[in-house]
């Protein structure tokens, strides 16, 4: 029960964060709020916020995925190596999203199957993946994609919505229905809980486990096709160093890193925390690294302040009795 | 068998595997390479070794507790990069002075790390994952873009990567990897045998248990993230000295390598058990196949590849050996404890 306030806790002060976030933005331009800025907001970090929301599924399982921006990397670079060698777009971009899911399920090989740390694995995975990358890229840059590529990852294709956008809101339910309204979904969150349990419940926790990390590989890839299409170019060590900005996304948004606990209405806030702040932050001409640093100390912040705070109300109690 | 198992506890046996794999990849390089056993090989292996191999000492310390700092490569960036320009701006300053400088920022910054996981229970991956992106960011907000040069640094720093303490038979031993052995033999025995470096296995191993049984956990915690800190401090100096030139982006992804490196070396991810040699044997491993790559003509797009294989190899072995291995020894001690001892019985305790 206490767990459960706690949790509702967590959305009100994000939420309360956003609100002054936003009437920050919006003091300072007016036109903060219109359509265009927010979309224009969400296109800048597109690939990050969808690779988050099944970020949040795997930290909820209780494990972690150090691999992402590799993989991302990964898929761009076999789609701009095949497309080089005169391979069909559509056909180069299966093939990204094929290495994406065999890296994810090798990934899951080791983790689910052989009971590696996750953490270990995919930080093999990370400096793995880039390898590969690397190998078939080299240090070369590749672009001159078809047109209609390119407009895929820049151009409105639905009213003011990029494609980008709409697999973004597609995914956001998608997952959010499999998370909080499926069996699949009870299922990452009583292993999250304890692994051994849900094991002697007679949970497949393997498959599981497994299903998770093809499907973050899978998803992966196909934010670094689209981060392709949306730069138009491809190069090896292209989304280096993502994998931070995604963990931090769903770290703010209340998922804890032990796992059991946390949910999309959380990770979603924090998206719309991160990105305003971001972006109020670029208006008032402060730099990409300040930022960071920023979203760094709110982050630990995030989880300080309540642990403080429920100190000192523990402590004023103790005293009381 | 059982004589050998009362002395050799299979976590060493591990590192001798690890030993031997470090060798073998020599013998397998120098068939591959011209010219391959010389002092500039080792030289070059060593010094790039060298600083990784303490920052994974420091690493290893706060992995040993269950936790991980990946701040590291923020803090080496951070002390290269003040001692640099401070060294710059007065060239007078005596060496030790600027060691101690170094270490104190690293101790300093470790602290923070170390007081917002002890006492604020924070989970330190969350800790140093903020703190990774703060340093670097006051580090860039602080430098103004600027970087240091090495025409600006004093002689003896310039000089100092090159400085052997001594030489045997054509073998060159630099006075920075003779600085970063003596971390590794310093917290090596510290770890085996003072009761501060025993506390660290007993808190990873079982937080809980260790609260109860009256251990200071959160003290102990944050010594080993000071530790850490200062290491990494220590490092950035050996940094600023072996590169001379030093922008804000300096040890950019560090934190990557050392945890690689410990991992490598066996030290368990989730606390409790690894050594300090076996992390600089990781680190060894490493730098000996990056620096060997790179001689070897193929192409270093190639080396980043390898490496990820390994380091999975590293883990996968570590798991299923060492499993194999602990059932050997604890089969062993059940036979000793059915017939009841006749020497040494007491030390084949696995831990």
């Amino acid at each position: 029960m206490t767990a459960f306030r706690h949790l509702r806790g967590w959305e009100a002060l994000l939420l309360i964060l956003l609100a002054i976030i936003l009437a920050a933005n919006v003091s300072a331009s007016p036109f903060y709020l219109g359509v265009g800025n927010l979309v224009n907001l969400f296109q800048l970090s597109i690939e990050k916020v969808i690779v988050a929301l099944v970020m949040t599924l795997i930290i909820i399982n209780g494990e972690i995925d150090l691999s992402v921006a590799s993989i991302m990397g990964l898929s761009a670079c076999v789609l701009a190596w095949l497309f080089q060698m005169g391979v069909p777009v559509p056909v180069g971009i299966l093939a990204g999203l094929a290495a994406g899911l065999i890296a994810g399920a090798f990934n899951g090989f080791w983790t689910a199957y052989v009971g590696l740390p996750s953490l270990a694995v995919t930080l093999a995975g990370l400096i793995g993946f880039r390898g590969i990358a690397r190998i078939l890229l080299e240090d070369r840059a590749i672009g001159g994609f078809p047109e209609w590529f390119n407009t895929l990852g820049q151009q409105p294709v639905l009213g003011p919505l990029t494609l980008p956008l709409i697999i973004f809101f597609i995914l956001f339910a998608v997952f959010a229905v499999v998370l909080h309204a499926s069996a699949f979904g009870r299922l990452v969150y009583v292993i999250g809980n304890n692994a051994e349990a849900a094991r002697y419940s007679g949970v497949n926790v393997k498959r599981v486990k497994m299903t998770l990390f093809a499907a973050s590989g899978l998803i992966a890839a196909l934010a670094g096709l689209l981060y392709a299409a949306r730069l138009g170019s491809v190069r090896g060590d292209m989304a280096e160093g993502f994998e931070l900005d995604i963990i931090t996304i769903v770290l703010l948004g209340g998922v804890s890193i032990f796992g059991g606990s946390g949910n999309l209405l959380g990770v979603g806030l924090s998206i719309l925390i991160i990105l305003n702040l971001r972006n109020g932050m670029g208006l008032a001409n402060i730099t990409g690294n300040t930022q960071t640093s920023v979203i760094g100390g709110l982050l630990i912040l995030s989880v300080l302040v309540p642990n403080l705070t429920e100190m000192a109300v523990n402590k004023w109690k103790g005293r009381k009795a | 068998m059982t004589w050998l198992q009362s002395r050799i506890r299979p976590e060493q046996v591990r590192e001798l595997s690890l030993l031997l794999l470090i060798v073998a990849a020599i013998i397998f390089f120098g068939s591959m390479i011209d010219s391959y056993y010389t002092s500039r090989t080792f030289n070059r292996i060593a010094s790039s070794v060298a600083i990784i191999a303490v920052v994974a000492v420091g690493q290893t310390l706060v992995v040993l507790t269950r936790n991980i700092d990946l701040s590291v490569g923020s803090i080496v960036g951070f002390t290269a990069y003040f001692v640099g320009t401070t060294i710059a701006g007065d060239n007078t300053i005596h060496p030790l002075v600027a060691v101690a400088l170094a270490v104190a920022i690293g101790g300093v910054m470790g602290a923070i790390n170390g007081v917002i996981v002890a006492w604020g229970r924070v989970p330190s991956i969350i800790v140093t994952l903020g703190t990774l992106a703060i340093y670097r960011g006051i580090l860039i907000e602080y430098s103004g873009a600027k970087t240091v040069t090495t025409d600006s640094l004093p002689a003896w720093l310039i000089d100092l990567p090159r400085l052997n303490l001594f030489v045997i038979e054509g073998l060159e031993v630099r006075v920075l990897v003779a600085l970063a052995l003596i971390c590794v033999v310093v917290f090596q025995i510290g770890t085996s045998y003072l009761s501060f470096g025993r506390r660290l296995y007993a808190i990873g191993s079982n937080p809980d248990a260790a609260a109860l049984i009256g251990l200071p956990v959160k003290r102990i915690v944050f010594i080993a993230f000071v530790l850490c800190g200062a290491l990494s401090g220590l490092a950035g100096f050996m940094f600023l000295a072996r590169f001379g030139n030093i922008t804000v982006e300096a040890g950019r992804g560090l934190e990557l390598q050392v945890v690689a490196a410990v991992v490598v070396g066996g030290v368990n991810i989730f606390g409790g058990s690894g050594t300090i040699v076996g992390a600089l044997l990781g680190a060894i491993m490493i730098g000996t196949l990056e620096q060997s790559l790179f001689r070897l003509q193929i192409s270093e797009f190639w080396r980043d590849a390898l490496l990820g294989l390994l380091i999975l190899l590293a883990v996968a072995s570590d798991a299923v050996i060492l499993k194999r291995l602990r059932a050997l020894w604890t089969r062993a001690d059940l036979k000793l404890i059915d017939k009841p001892p006749g020497a040494a019985a007491g030390e084949s305790q696995p831990r």
